[in-house]
């Protein structure tokens, strides 16, 4: 009787876990690269955080401060030196076949990935990672297809090599490459790196596409500090190995002077807000332009009454 | 990972030999050589290690970096060790059993064999740990341009092995770079057989042989952006001077080679 009951308590509580386990979870991560060398580095020093499903993050910080060293911890390429990283409540170097897992559903869109492209022709190089995975020739064909639609790609362009594309082509061909795996959180860094405007917003689209269709997490790092606070709901700001800040994009820009001292750049509108305000004009930091358009029109409202 | 490969990397330092001219260290390694293949008894090459040890303690390289440089050796020194040892005739048989035999000649061969391949690479690497890649080149272009009244194209060959040393560890960070990416696709390069392996490779080969060659003709275009013609009526920025140092070191190396080339004469 009384095993029984506690069977069942434990049943329960580990249920409950699972319903509560956040998605995406690091804790106390900590990297150290050569370590016990003279070349010893620290490249990530206790770092925690939560990630939901369907959430869009942005991760800013300057060159050097630990971002990309982050972003290959959460899909397994890098080992902790420390801490943990949780997918469902379940750390992913457990074994190697949940870290393996975890490459497929954590995808990692590194910097300039169309110089990873390899394959005869586009269909070919976008099915290389479903094919890794072991699918079914006619999933593999549903995936590439799909991946294709998200970033545009024509029918006719499967059939030709890659080599043969534009450079914003090319990016797009290799971001499919990941799309196609399904991820459940897509990381990307710097995706519209070197690209002209109107690739960037494409790109940007389709990363928003993916996201929206198949309720995904995106992670993406940037230094353009106009497009995460545009499209994300969440920033990560890095700094010297350290997580410093972590809020909505409001929250983070109203630390539009810490941000700076930190070498980062701000939105420009923000910046304007700032010297505004400098001049003892009653404004607060703004980091989009609806909302400079917002409080200039309430500023000049303001002083017509008075 | 691939970062640790430090096979005659240039290690900074300010001893003597590092402040020797790269001619004067080329001359001296190719005597050093020829020395150690005219050796041929137990007391010359005593007399060689010596001289080897005296170079590497004034050269202040850590014995440590020296030894792991030799650890891609390894099986070459096996290898070598294990032929000399079965497959030398001699009078003085210890072991026979089977198709081996074991002799005292043999023993001594294989020994002296290894001891010799052990010399002559760490004498190599002392040349690559105390000079600079460009100091490296910078000599052996001056070394071998009598060589341009045959037409051979010295300045260009110095050159390209210049850009080639350069640019190593450039390629080495573009494959890890590459290997991650491949492998956040899902690739695998640890596990399958021998052939599967080999696949494996193909989505790291192709783009690093893309990007070498995407490297190559960028560099093209910027060395002829600023005019680069090739060697003939180019100057350098640093000039190559003998010092007196460099004709202590030509003594050092013309003593040591007419002594090895006397005890090889009088058998020792």
């Amino acid at each position: 009787m009384r095993a029984d009951t506690l069977q069942c308590g434990e049943g329960l509580t580990r249920r409950e876990e699972t319903v509560l386990a956040p998605f995406l979870e690091i804790k106390n991560l900590s990297h150290i690269y050569s370590g016990g060398t003279p070349f010893e580095h620290i490249a990530l020093k206790d770092v925690s955080f939560r990630v939901e499903r369907g959430e869009f993050i942005g991760i800013i910080g300057h060159t050097g401060s630990g971002k990309s060293t982050l972003m290959q911890h959460l899909n397994g390429l890098l080992k902790p030196t420390s801490g943990e990283i949780l997918l469902d409540g379940v750390d992913i170097w457990t074994n190697k076949k949940i870290t393996r897992q975890a490459r497929f559903r954590v995808g990692l869109v590194f910097q300039y990935p169309e110089y990873q492209l390899f394959e005869e022709t586009v269909y070919k190089d976008i099915a290389f990672g479903p094919k890794n995975m072991g699918l079914k020739e006619a999933e593999i064909d549903r995936r590439v297809r799909e991946a294709a639609g998200f970033v545009g790609i024509t029918e006719e362009q499967l059939k030709v090599s890659p080599f043969d594309l534009s450079g914003g082509q090319k990016r797009r061909v290799a971001i499919a490459g990941v799309i196609a795996m399904e991820p459940e959180i897509l990381i990307l860094d710097e995706p519209t790196a070197g690209l002209d405007p109107v690739g960037r917003e494409g790109i940007l689209e389709n990363i928003q596409a993916y996201r929206r269709a198949k309720n995904a997490t995106v992670m993406m790092v940037s230094h353009s500090m106009s497009d995460v606070a545009r499209l994300t709901d969440r920033l990560l700001v890095m700094n010297n190995a350290h997580l410093v800040m972590d809020g909505t994009p409001g929250q983070v820009f109203t630390h539009a002077r810490e941000l700076v001292e930190m070498g980062l750049d701000i939105p420009e509108v923000t910046r304007v807000f700032l010297r505004l305000q400098e001049l003892g004009l009653p404004v607060q930091p703004v980091y989009s332009v609806e909302q400079a358009v917002a409080a200039l029109t309430a500023l000049k409202e303001g002083k017509g009454n008075a | 990972m691939l970062k640790d490969i430090t096979l005659g990397q240039y290690f900074p330092g300010n001893s003597f030999i590092h402040r020797l001219d790269p001619r004067a260290k080329l001359i001296m390694l190719v005597v050093y050589i020829v020395a150690l293949f005219v050796a041929v008894s137990w007391i010359s090459y005593g007399v060689m290690l010596a001289f080897l040890i005296l170079c590497i303690a004034v050269s202040q390289i850590p014995l440590k970096s020296i030894l792991k440089g030799m650890k891609p050796l390894l099986v070459i020194l096996v290898f070598t060790g294990l032929l000399n040892l079965f497959l030398t005739d001699g009078n003085t048989v210890l072991v026979s059993f089977w198709v081996i035999t074991i002799t005292l000649e043999g023993i001594v061969r294989a020994i002296l064999m290894v001891a010799r391949i052990l010399m002559l690479v760490t004498g190599t690497f002392l040349l690559t740990y105390t000079t600079s890649p460009i100091a490296l080149t910078d000599g052996l272009e001056a070394l071998m341009s009598p060589l341009k009244k045959l037409r051979l194209p010295v300045h260009e060959l110095a050159m390209m092995m210049c850009i080639a040393l350069r640019f190593i560890p450039t390629l080495i960070e573009e494959t890890d770079k590459i290997m991650s990416a491949q492998k956040a696709r899902g690739a695998d390069f640890e596990t399958g057989n021998l052939l599967q392996r080999v696949k494996a490779l193909v989505p790291i080969l192709i783009p690093l042989f893309i990007s070498a060659f995407r490297r190559a003709d960028e560099l093209a275009t910027a060395m002829e952006c600023r005019c680069y013609h090739g060697g003939d009526g180019r100057t350098k920025m640093k000039l190559l001077r003998y010092s007196l140092w460099d004709f202590e070191t030509f003594a050092i190396g013309a003593v040591l080679l007419a002594g090895i080339i006397t005890l090889a004469w009088f058998g020792l």
